[in-house]
């Protein structure tokens, strides 16, 4: 009997389907053998160098507890907490201004509508170091800001190179991928329950507030934590904008290179892994599996 | 003006207002990187007059890193089709528990920083023959981390049609499992193949957390040298590179606009 008749996911499958030939014959060692390359290369380049690393962080004389002596040393401890409410910032932030263009760019649609949405979607897949000049061009010492507060005040306002250029980077690079999730959450929205809500004497705010908002909970929820995470881990717009900004991906880079402290480095590496990785397993169990993929 | 519609009442119009300085934010900086890589001095403005000078420039001295991004990619896009698209039939044809580990495990290199990944394989297989310094250490990092997107994309599209039955027709017709394969069911998951091609060699091309720590002065990336330049030339030569970088992404970025449009889960 083929294993596969067994498995009850496949409900469409009829009870007397003849068998065909050989084609279904030793199945399951087919699709383990498809499997088997990717299977490979992933446990050879990736779960073996990554126990290596988690090794290497407890392989000084302190052993295990020297992941709690590296988390608590005050330049490290001070490093994770700003990474932490940097990020939690960027994505309140993105969140914030997502849901409010996302939820409009569904509820209307006007001339022009299509271009607009495909340009707030269009930076989605840029690396770090674009984002991080493109954050120049806005706050550099050349950038827009610059000139029009010059042009207002007569003072320049030039902030990329700093925690708030990291800010506005990582809100740029977010802002995309959340307004697509939103998009789409909202587009699957009943527009019955909303007219009910209208028909009940409900002003457009507690509409938004009482039947919206929570509809798209499970949505911004996911895209949040991604948000999140790929703030907390994301290195090329730091590295481009400043070395001196102190986020837990540039304290790793420098305990790596200028230090050569790979032990320190390996422990915070994997705490930060930990961190972006739990953020998005609670994307996935929040939204299933249609969640998108951090880039 | 609010009751003449109330479609297009104040709070519409501070909407759109609201949304149009959103999407200013993010395209005016990149407009100005395009003009700036194409004025003849940023200082002074568009007056000075536009050139293609900054641009030979960038290819003159940066063609090497252009080059081996798109080897780089391109050895990227063979690996994940050959390694991707058998593991997304496997988890396909047997959907439940163990499939979903499979997929949370691939997705690990994406939830993890890269700069975790590129240390991990550094301390593992820095001092293995020449590996650390050739281009096929580069290309590890790009694999494990696009190797997820190839999958989900045609995932998607594999859960998305019913495989089991149009195998089941061709099998009871005679045709075994390579023939089904080859013309069953890869001439069906022809878009989900398309949109994790377009996303791998973007992914890849654009790829700088992994890439800074695993590059060596000899195998130096696209954004490796945009790094490079942003921190040490003039503001034109950055732009202009940027510029040479946006072209060289933005058709996939527009295919897969168009792609995700008809209907496919945008990965």
């Amino acid at each position: 009997m083929s294993a596969c008749a067994q498995d009850a996911s496949l409900p469409h499958r009829p009870a007397a389907f003849p068998r065909a030939g050989s084609g279904w014959k030793g199945e399951p060692l087919r699709l383990a053998a498809l499997l088997a390359p990717a299977a490979a290369v992933f446990a050879a380049f990736f779960l073996l160098p990554l126990v290596r690393l988690i090794l290497i962080g407890a392989g000084g004389a302190e052993g295990w507890s020297a992941y709690l002596t590296t988390l608590i040393d005050p330049g490290h401890l001070d490093s994770l907490l700003s990474t932490l409410a940097l990020s939690a910032g960027v994505t309140l932030v993105t969140l914030a201004v997502s849901t409010v263009a996302g939820l409009f760019l569904v509820r209307h649609h006007f001339p022009g509508h299509a271009l607009l949405v495909a340009l707030l979607t269009f930076p989605l897949a840029f690396p770090g170091v674009v984002i991080g000049f493109m954050v120049i061009m806005l706050a550099g010492r050349q950038g827009v800001i610059g000139t029009i507060t010059q042009a207002l005040t007569g003072g320049k306002l030039v902030f990329a190179y700093s925690m708030a250029g990291l800010f506005l980077g990582y809100v740029y690079f977010s802002i995309p991928r959340v307004i697509l999730t939103v998009m789409a959450a909202a587009e699957k929205l009943d527009p019955r329950l909303e007219e009910a809500a209208r028909s009940l004497g409900a002003s457009p705010w507690r509409v938004v507030a009482d039947v919206i908002l929570p509809a798209l909970k499970p949505a911004l929820i996911s895209a949040g934590a991604l948000c999140f995470a790929t703030s907390m881990g994301a290195f090329g717009t730091a590295f481009t904008l400043a070395t001196r900004i102190n986020v837990l991906p540039m304290t790793i880079y420098t305990e790596f290179t200028l230090q050569a402290n790979i032990a320190a480095a390996a422990a915070l590496s994997v705490l930060l892994g930990l961190i972006t990785w739990a953020a998005l397993a609670v994307a996935r169990s929040v939204a299933g599996t249609s969640v998108a993929a951090a880039g | 003006m609010q009751t003449l519609s109330n479609r297009r009442g104040l709070g519409f119009w501070l909407q759109l207002g609201f949304t149009l300085l959103v999407c200013a934010l993010l395209t005016v900086p990149m407009v100005m990187s395009m003009l700036a890589g194409l004025t003849a001095n940023y200082f002074v403005g568009l007056k000075s007059g536009l050139t293609l000078r900054w641009v030979e420039e960038v290819l003159r001295v940066y063609s090497g890193t252009i080059l081996l991004s798109l080897q780089i990619a391109f050895a990227c896009l063979a690996c994940t089709l050959v390694l991707g698209v058998p593991t997304a039939y496997a988890l396909a044809r047997r959907p439940g528990r163990i499939a979903r580990l499979v997929e949370e495990l691939l997705m690990m290199p994406v939830a993890i920083p890269g700069l975790a990944t590129a240390l991990a394989l550094i301390v593992t297989y820095g001092g293995v023959g020449d590996l650390r310094s050739s281009w096929l250490f580069i290309l590890i990092g790009h694999v494990l981390f696009t190797l997820p997107f190839m999958v989900r994309a045609v995932l998607a599209v594999m859960g998305s049609i019913d495989l089991t039955t149009l195998e089941e027709g061709a099998a009871s017709l005679g045709a075994g499992f390579l023939r089904r394969f080859a013309t069953v069911v890869l001439p069906n998951c022809r878009s989900g193949i398309l949109a994790g091609s377009l996303m791998v060699l973007t992914l890849s091309v654009g790829e700088f957390n992994l890439t800074w720590l695993l590059h060596t002065p000899l195998t130096k990336t696209l954004p490796v040298g945009l790094a490079d330049s942003y921190a040490s030339l003039r503001i034109e030569i950055g732009s202009a590179y940027t510029l040479v970088f946006f072209l060289m992404i933005v058709p996939s970025l527009i295919l897969l606009q168009g792609l995700s449009k008809r209907g496919r889960p945008s990965v």
